[in-house]
Formats: structure tokens, sequence, C-alpha cells
């Protein structure tokens, strides 16, 4: 059996999630010898002679903390062509298991992309680094739309520099779902009906349980018990009619076996752009508007590797990439002015100002709140 | 005499000195984590999450809590054990008795290829033959319309039977191995058939590695983690997936703890049971032990 490189492995694995499906040749390549030798030389580099000078100060990795179809692949690669730093990119389905992780210690993350109501938790329990605007002179804090950068700034120090923001709808695919829904109260009935068993929804507190309580109009980011106990019942009644509860939920779509789920903007621009018969629907009740953040976690092994992956992301020509690939809308007029016409008129990256008014940034307390983390543990173990 | 009681001194030093980094190993990786998880177990939680020194019983009387987590693992843990006994035996069985001298190391070779791919690879495989595009797919084709086997528990049984034959086929397969074929000859003289000589004859035979596979497998099931993570698609859920949310996303410590204590314990209990029924049914056939 051939070995296959990290690049061609990184090919087929996003040709496989696109699709949903393996050719028999690609899954030959991606179980077999090919997969185990390039896990290892992902994993251990010094096993393989190095192939090119290092920067000296920079090292040889990068760890970052991301989440899913987040980046365009080959910015990633083009950054080793250029520093000699090859990232390692893990995946993650919330913000409490990142905090999780960060507060059990040794992540081993030197990046990680925190959302902006985390970001005064972090700084609360002292896991964030606060940093050095000098080493990332690709923040240009005027190029922001302020509403997106203000979070990641808590008592005037800079701790976070924004990536991009986004909003969470759900995803119909209308082939199958003919309903045209454009409520959540109508995202849940169906779940309840007609879509039953081809539902799923977010691993992940903030969004499941706010958007449960949004079926009966409370914010979506209440901490009142009641309110809780409600969407709570309501979880639990749908459970049972759920396809899945997972923050990866492309594949299941892209394979028609899910019809419909919880859904970010960049994930909805994606499965659009491939399947026009998937449409985003933002809740008319309202619902989470929200932006992501740049952040280096307190003991982070390779810092400097970790300011010079930042800076590179931040560059508005990389940013620009990332942003055709993953369709986030990006608050830097820099990178938008990169970006071709018909992207910033797509509804689905910059909704009408009637569906943005309702919707609400999440607040710090329900990172926190005892009651929204032991439901959703109930509402996952029911 | 003097000379015999300094060896015999000697003797035990080594001993000691060969034992110690086991002991150092149960002691520090074993014995203070559970020490450890004890106390956890009896605190609160943190206003952010994490363990806040207490002592209560409360995170106990929660337990009921994730009482579907415990009947899954207990249903599903033993459950698939059998299956994979059931699946797993009359492999061995050609292994052992029926496979030739010469293609035997070829045929055990096969059984461990799985291994050479990461498990967690294999089973996301399952992903694909069991989801909508693979087996449906293709039952769909004769008129079967609609079957959803991906994120159900017959999709976490083919995992566990997938993931865990091998564990089951080695303890057996090495019993079998051993068996004398003189004794099958006998019994085949004395009248019995071919079925009553296996019953009679190669089971008990084989019980000492029946035993062993399936306590490797329901020790390992009943702390299974992967398996209903990729397969029950966070619906079939085991203690081990209620564990890592309480950890990984909850933060929860203390009642984390406190299901892990649970964990253990049901383990512990089940374990004796199973090797005290397991030592009686064997001392019953009157056949020894290997």
């Amino acid at each position: 059996m051939s070995t296959i490189d990290r690049k061609t492995f990184m090919k087929l694995l996003w040709r496989h999630r696109k699709t949903g499906s393996l050719s028999r040749r690609d899954f030959m390549g991606l179980t077999g010898l090919g997969t185990a030798s390039a896990v290892l030389a992902a994993n251990m580099p010094g096993l393989l002679a190095s192939r090119r000078a290092h920067a000296a100060d920079l090292g040889d990795r990068v760890v970052l903390a991301t989440w899913p179809n987040y980046h365009d692949p080959q910015n990633f690669e083009t950054f080793a062509e250029l520093t000699g730093v090859s990232s390692q990119v893990n995946v993650f389905g919330s913000n409490e298991e990142m905090l999780a992780k960060l507060q059990a210690g040794g992540s081993g993350w030197d990046v990680f992309v925190p959302t902006n109501y985390t970001i005064t938790t972090y700084v609360d329990l002292d896991l964030i680094e606060p940093l050095d605007l000098s080493k990332l002179p690709n923040f240009v804090p005027d190029a922001y739309d302020s509403r997106f950068t203000e979070p990641g700034t808590v008592n005037g120090t800079v701790y976070a520099v924004p990536k991009n923001w986004g909003t969470t709808g759900y995803v119909v695919n209308s082939a199958k779902v003919t309903d045209n829904p454009t409520t959540w109260k109508a995202f849940w009935d169906l779940t309840m009906g007609p879509a039953s068993g081809r539902t799923m929804v977010h691993d992940y507190q903030l969004t499941t349980i706010g958007n449960a309580l949004k079926y009966y109009g409370y914010s979506f980011n209440s901490v009142d018990p009641k309110e809780l106990a409600d969407a709570e019942e309501l979880l639990l009644k749908a459970k049972p009619h759920l396809f899945a509860i997972n923050s990866d939920y492309q594949p299941s779509m892209r394979s028609g076996d899910a019809w419909m789920s919880m859904c970010w903007t960049g994930d909805g621009s994606q499965l659009h752009r491939d399947m026009p018969e998937m449409v985003y629907v933002l809740g008319r009740e309202g619902g989470e508007i929200w932006s992501d953040f740049y952040a280096i976690p307190k003991g982070a092994e390779h810092p400097e590797a970790a300011y010079a992956l930042i800076n590179y992301l931040l560059d508005p020509e990389v940013n620009a990439r990332e942003v055709m690939v993953h369709g986030y809308p990006s608050a830097d007029s820099r990178t938008n002015d990169l970006l071709p016409e018909e992207m910033l008129n797509d509804p689905i990256m910059y909704p009408a100002a009637e569906l943005l008014d309702p919707l609400e940034f999440g607040a710090a307390t329900t990172l926190t709140d005892p009651l929204r983390a032991e439901i959703l543990a109930r509402f996952k173990a029911a | 005499m003097a000379k015999a009681q300094q060896s015999d001194g000697s003797r035990s030093v080594v001993t000691a000195m060969l034992l110690l980094p086991t002991t150092l190993w149960f002691l520090l990786l074993l014995v203070l984590p559970l020490v450890v998880i004890l106390v956890f177990s009896l605190g609160e939680r943190g206003p952010a999450g994490g363990y806040q020194p207490a002592f209560t019983l409360a995170q106990y009387a929660n337990l009921p809590a994730r009482l579907k987590a415990f009947t899954n693992t207990l249903t599903l843990a033993p459950l698939g054990t059998v299956l994979c006994l059931l699946f797993a035996y009359p492999l061995a069985y050609f292994l052992g008795v029926r496979a030739s001298a010469r293609a035997k190391p070829l045929l055990l070779a096969l059984v461990v290829v799985p291994f050479w791919t990461s498990f967690l690879i294999r089973t996301y495989a399952w992903i694909f033959i069991l989801g909508g595009r693979g087996i449906p797919a293709l039952l769909a084709q004769f008129g079967l319309d609609d079957v959803r086997l991906i994120n159900t528990p017959f999709a976490v049984l083919v995992g566990i039977v997938y993931g865990y034959l091998p564990l089951m086929v080695f303890p057996i397969y090495v019993s079998l191995e051993k068996l004398d074929k003189r004794l099958l000859e006998a019994s085949a003289d004395l009248g019995a058939s071919p079925l009553r000589s296996f019953l009679q004859v190669t089971l008990p035979m084989s019980l000492p590695g029946i035993v062993t596979g399936c306590l490797l497998v329901f020790i390992l099931l009943m702390g299974e983690y992967l398996i209903p993570a990729i397969l029950g698609g966070g619906k079939v859920f085991f203690v081990g997936n209620a564990l890592v949310d309480l950890f990984l996303q909850s933060r929860n410590w203390p009642f984390g703890s406190a299901v892990a204590v649970a964990l253990v314990v049901i383990m512990l209990l089940a374990v004796t049971g199973y090797l005290y029924f397991a030592s009686r049914g064997r001392r019953r056939e009157d056949v020894s032990v290997i």
C-alpha cells in the first residue's frame, strides 16, 4: 500500500467531509497504512528528517484549538512553507469543552478561538494571556466594526483579537422539508413532526438551550429556573425525534441522513454553496449573534509561533481566503475590500436588518450557570 | 544453614525490588487517583465549575439523574459481551481446532490486522456503512425503505462486536488450542455424538478462555465511550459518555466523581458475582482449570 503525503490526506479528508461518502480508493488511502504514516509524520516530526530550515525562534509547531469547518486548510500549508511551523488543528464542539480543557490544565494549545461571551470568564479564571499587540501588526483596530472587537478587551486590556462574526440559525434541506419554516417554533415543531428522526442540534448548551428558550419566546440568554425548566421539557420531548446531538452536522446534512440542523453562518454558506437546496434560516423570534476571537491561553508552549500564526491569519489577504472558504462574515473592512461583491451581498452572511435586530449576543452568565450546564448534560444522558 | 538463610534473604530482596515498580505504579496511578475521586465526590461544584471542598452526599443523591446512562450501559455491555462471544466462538474454534498448522499463523495475523489502524478511524468508517448511503441505500434497492441504522442501539452493538471481537477470539483460541484431540477420539469411541462431544468435552475445556474473554470485553465495555459517541450520535449514552460530559463540558467534577465511584462499585459487584458463578460452574463440571 502506498503512503500519502499530508496535503493529499487533507484533500481526501476534505472531499469526504464534503460529499459524506468515499470512493473505494480513497477509503483505502484514508483508512489503511497511508493514514498511519501520515498521522505518524504529523505527530512525530522528529521521526522524519526536517525538510526545511526552521526560523529558530518560532519552533516547528503550533497547536490551534478551533471549531469545525472554520479555516482554509491551504492557509496552514502556506504558513508552514513560510515559517517552518506546522499547525496542529484541534476541533471542538462547544465553548464549555474549551473552558473545561483549559481549567483542567495541560491543554497543550498555543492559540484558541473563544466566543465573545466567554472572554471575561477566561480573564477571571486567569486562563488567558494579555496580548502583546506589537507582535500583531496586522491587527488594526480602526479597520474593524467595533461591535465585534469590544468583547476582546476586558478592563482596558486586549486579550483577544477578532476572527469573524456570525449568527446561529438552522439549515433546512428544502428538498426534504418543504414547509419553508421561518421561526424557532417551526424548527421544534417540525422536529417533533414531519422531520422526526432527521433533525440535529448542537452539542452545545448556549445554542441548544438558547434556541429551545426561543420556542417560548424567552430570552436566548435566560438563566431563570422556570424558563429553563420549560426549555428542558421541550428538549426531553424532542430528544426521541432527533437524529443526533452533534456540533459537526455537515457530514450528516450532506449525506441526507439529517434534513435539518441548528447551524452557524459559515456551515450554512458552505452547505448552500455545494447544495443549493440547503436553506439557512434565522428564527424570526431571534437567537444568537456572536463574534469569535483569536487568543493565547496562559502557559502556551509555543507563544512566538502563536503570535506568528494569529498575525498571519489576520493578514487581509489570508483572511479573505479564509472567508472565501468558511463563509463567515469578517468584521475587518480591509478583508471585505478584497471579497467579491456577491459575497458581501450574500443573505446568509449578511442577513436582513429585521432578522438581525432581535438577535442577542451570548451573556457571560450562561457559560458558568450550573443549571444550564446540568440541563444539557441531563438532556444528553436522558 | 547460614548460607541457605542468606540466599533466602537476598531472594526476598530481589523479589521486593522486582515488585517495587509495580507497587509504586499501583499506588500512584490507581489507588491515589481513586482516593482523589472519592474525596471529590463528597465536594461541591465550584462557581465556574471544577471542585470546591465540602462534605456532602448531595452528589450521590443526584445519581438518579443519570439513571438512563447506567441502564444503557448495564444492558448494552452484557449484550455486547454475549454477542461477541457468539461471533467469536466459532472463529476461535476454527482457528484452534480445525485450521491447518500451515494456515494458522496467517489466519491469526488476519485477526490482528485491524489493530494496525486506529480504532477511531475504524469506528468512524461504520458511520458511512450504517449511514443513509450505506446499508439502508442497499436495502432500499430491495424495497425496504427508510431503514435507519446509524445512531441507534443496534449501531452501537455493531460497533462493539466489530471492535471487541479479537479480544474475545484470542483467549478462547488459546484454551481451544490446548485441547487434547485424543479426548475427542475417546469421546467418539465411547459412542458420543459430535454434538455431545462438543458439549461435554470441548466446551468445558474452553470455559477458562470464555470466562477470560467475557471478563476482558465486559470490563472494557462498561467504560466504553468512543463507540456510543460515534455510532450513537449522542443519543445512545453510556456512563462513559456521561462522565466525559460532566468533566469536559459541564465541569461538574464532584458529580462526575460520584458517577465514577458508582460505576466502579457496580463493576466490582458484577465482576465478583460473575467470577463466583463462573468458578462454581466450572467446579461442577469437574474440569481442571488450566
